[in-house]
């Protein structure tokens, strides 16, 4: 069936919205959106908590109705025709949204019979599905039993169960452990390869890196940057060189040494004692800006590159600090 | 309509799954009915004095009432569960019927009241009730309750998708189902109840099923005076009328509310 339904729809966008706005009472939570996701890729909607992500989630998967804007999923409007695309998504959610009394194989099977699967077909899936996500001696506890990572697998499962051509996973490895986060990755990875489109929310920039082909940073429900992952690093510095000094009163002399490294903002902090410099070339930029440091006897306490986060993300791109952060 | 069916079959078998494995459903479908038979009986029995009857036979018609009604607010807190879990969220995401997680869940409740008044009979007749009509006045009697009990279920899912937790629907509920329990003629006739308690009693939609079923079942004594009150005079009409009007308004609100739920 989903084969005969994928091939219907050849066009270039799996998904297509435009200009979605989304108020609750006064607040914002989506101003204008827009997102064109190819077929077969993967899009990472990459922002804070409140920056609207699980809005427009929740608006291409027929949970909410916009006030304004058009959205098509699979090539179907998602307005005028919400249970035509209902058949052609997966939705994973930022919790795991599955029956904890239940079995794993209960809630797969569940799912299935609810796409409109057959309880037969749908029970080989489920099973299926739970052994791809080495599952199968749990198979038959119920999900109370699990832990967060396995709820989330089976989660996943159940958004794959059908096939659909469109995935949406709502910040699907949000509070899991790198093992459990690396697993989930490489199903979603699978998923792709297979042509399967997918458009995923997180806040990780990692995330984004690692899965999707298009990023669009999104705040205050707008997009304020997209690109690949490489031209968003480029864009905020590879990496950024961090320097803790021993004294405040030397803040300013370093930021002048260090000054000519910099491919982007500098950020210092005045309380921490901390000079935080996007580099081209770490490697370098270390070893020059210590030669410098010491020349010019600046006494430091800790010195290192690290890779950009989210955060340097949002203070290159917006001037502020994540709402997360100021929270 | 098939797929509403379908769907709602699916949603009614997991509901079912659910009673084997959540110890508070077990507790609230078997002990409770069980433990109200049993107080009631031993409790006032001895107390409470049906003039030319037995009160422990005229109890039994009032404790099933209470229980399906009371049995009916599984729908509201079962909704209100799925709901704070996130897995309306994910039926909503689904294609299937926008009716059947509702239909779903009072279909299975009309189980777990069926299984509740299996327990209560057993009980009942243990402790010495009996069913001194008709065999199939009796099969009347349950299905008429069964067939209230459905009915109120509706109301209970509006209740359930509307309460933010799970938790309010025990305090929303019970200050409205004790007086309409309470107020009313099933556990002792309503005939001694004060004035306007009295009038509230006659038309308490409670009190005309609990009339209905005990007049079936058998259980009234003879010398009971007839009812005065037209909704008694009528009770299977009246108690059967309420349960066809709660379907009719509250079953499209359900739906609605499902509909518009888990927004966030």
């Amino acid at each position: 069936m989903n084969d005969a339904v994928r091939s219907t729809h050849s066009g270039e966008f799996a998904v297509e919205a435009r200009g979605l706005t989304k108020r609750y009472g006064g607040v914002v939570a989506l101003d204008g959106l827009n997102l064109s996701v190819p077929t077969g890729s993967v899009l990472g909607l990459l922002g804070p908590n409140g920056a609207g992500k699980t809005t427009a989630v929740s608006i291409l998967t027929t949970l909410l109705t916009p006030d304004a804007g058009t959205a098509r999923v699979a090539g179907v409007d998602v307005l005028s025709e919400p249970q035509r695309v209902r058949s052609l998504i997966g939705l994973s959610g930022q919790y795991a949204a599955v029956d904890e009394h239940l079995t794993a194989t209960e809630n797969l099977e569940m799912i299935g019979c609810l796409y409109g699967m057959r309880r037969r077909a749908a029970r080989k899936k489920a099973n299926e599905l739970i052994e791809r996500f080495r599952l199968s001696e749990s198979a038959n506890r119920p999900l109370k039993t699990f832990s967060g990572g396995m709820r989330r697998r089976i989660d996943l499962a159940g958004a794959l169960l059908a096939d659909p051509p469109v995935l949406f996973l709502d910040e699907p490895t949000t509070g899991l452990d790198p093992r459990s986060r690396g697993e989930l990755w490489d199903v979603i990875r699978e998923r792709v390869q297979a042509g399967t489109t997918v458009v995923l929310t997180t806040q990780y920039l990692e995330e984004a890196d690692q899965l999707a082909h298009e990023i669009v940073v999104i705040d205050h429900g707008h997009a304020i940057a997209r690109g690949t992952s490489q031209e968003l690093k480029r864009r905020i510095g590879g990496e950024h060189l961090d320097i803790h000094l021993a004294f405040p009163e030397d803040l300013s002399r370093v930021e002048t040494i260090v000054r000519p490294f910099a491919i982007g903002a500098i950020r210092i902090d005045d309380q921490e004692a901390l000079v935080s410099i996007p580099v081209a070339k770490g490697v370098e930029a270390l070893g020059s800006v210590m030669v410098e440091l010491s020349a010019q006897n600046v006494e430091i306490v800790d010195i290192g590159l690290r890779r950009p986060t989210l955060d340097d993300v949002f203070m290159d791109l917006t001037g502020h600090k994540s709402q997360e952060d100021q929270s | 309509m098939i797929s509403m069916i379908r769907d709602a079959t699916t949603i009614a078998r997991r509901n079912m799954i659910r009673i084997r494995r959540v110890p508070e459903v077990m507790v609230f479908v078997i002990i409770q009915p069980l433990m109200f038979v049993l107080l009631f009986a031993y409790v006032f029995g001895g107390s409470i004095d049906i003039p030319g009857g037995n009160y422990r036979e005229f109890l039994i018609a009032g404790i099933f009432t209470q229980t399906v009604v009371f049995g009916a607010t599984f729908t509201a807190s079962g909704l209100a569960e799925d709901v704070q879990k996130g897995l309306i969220n994910r039926f909503r995401s689904l294609p299937m019927s926008r009716s059947a997680v509702v239909a779903g869940r009072t279909a299975s409740d009309v189980v777990y009241n069926m299984l509740s008044i299996i327990i209560m009979s057993l009980a009942g007749l243990a402790v010495g009730w009996r069913i001194r009509g008709s065999v199939l006045d009796a099969v009347v009697a349950y299905l008429l309750l069964l067939f209230f009990s459905y009915s109120f279920s509706w109301v209970m899912a509006c209740l359930g998708l509307l309460v933010p937790t799970p938790e309010v629907v025990n305090n929303a509920t019970f200050i409205v189902l004790f007086p309409l329990t309470f107020i009313a003629n099933t556990f002792v006739p309503s005939d001694t109840l004060p004035g306007v308690l009295k009038t509230i009693a006659e038309w308490n939609p409670v009190s005309t099923l609990t009339h209905a079923v005990r007049v079936r079942f058998g259980n009234l004594p003879a010398e009971t005076p007839k009812p005065t009150a037209w909704p008694l005079q009528n009770a299977m009409l009246y108690s059967l009328g309420w349960a066809i009007l709660l379907i009719v308004v509250f079953a499209p609100i359900a739906t609605r509310l499902y509909q518009r739920t888990g927004k966030r």
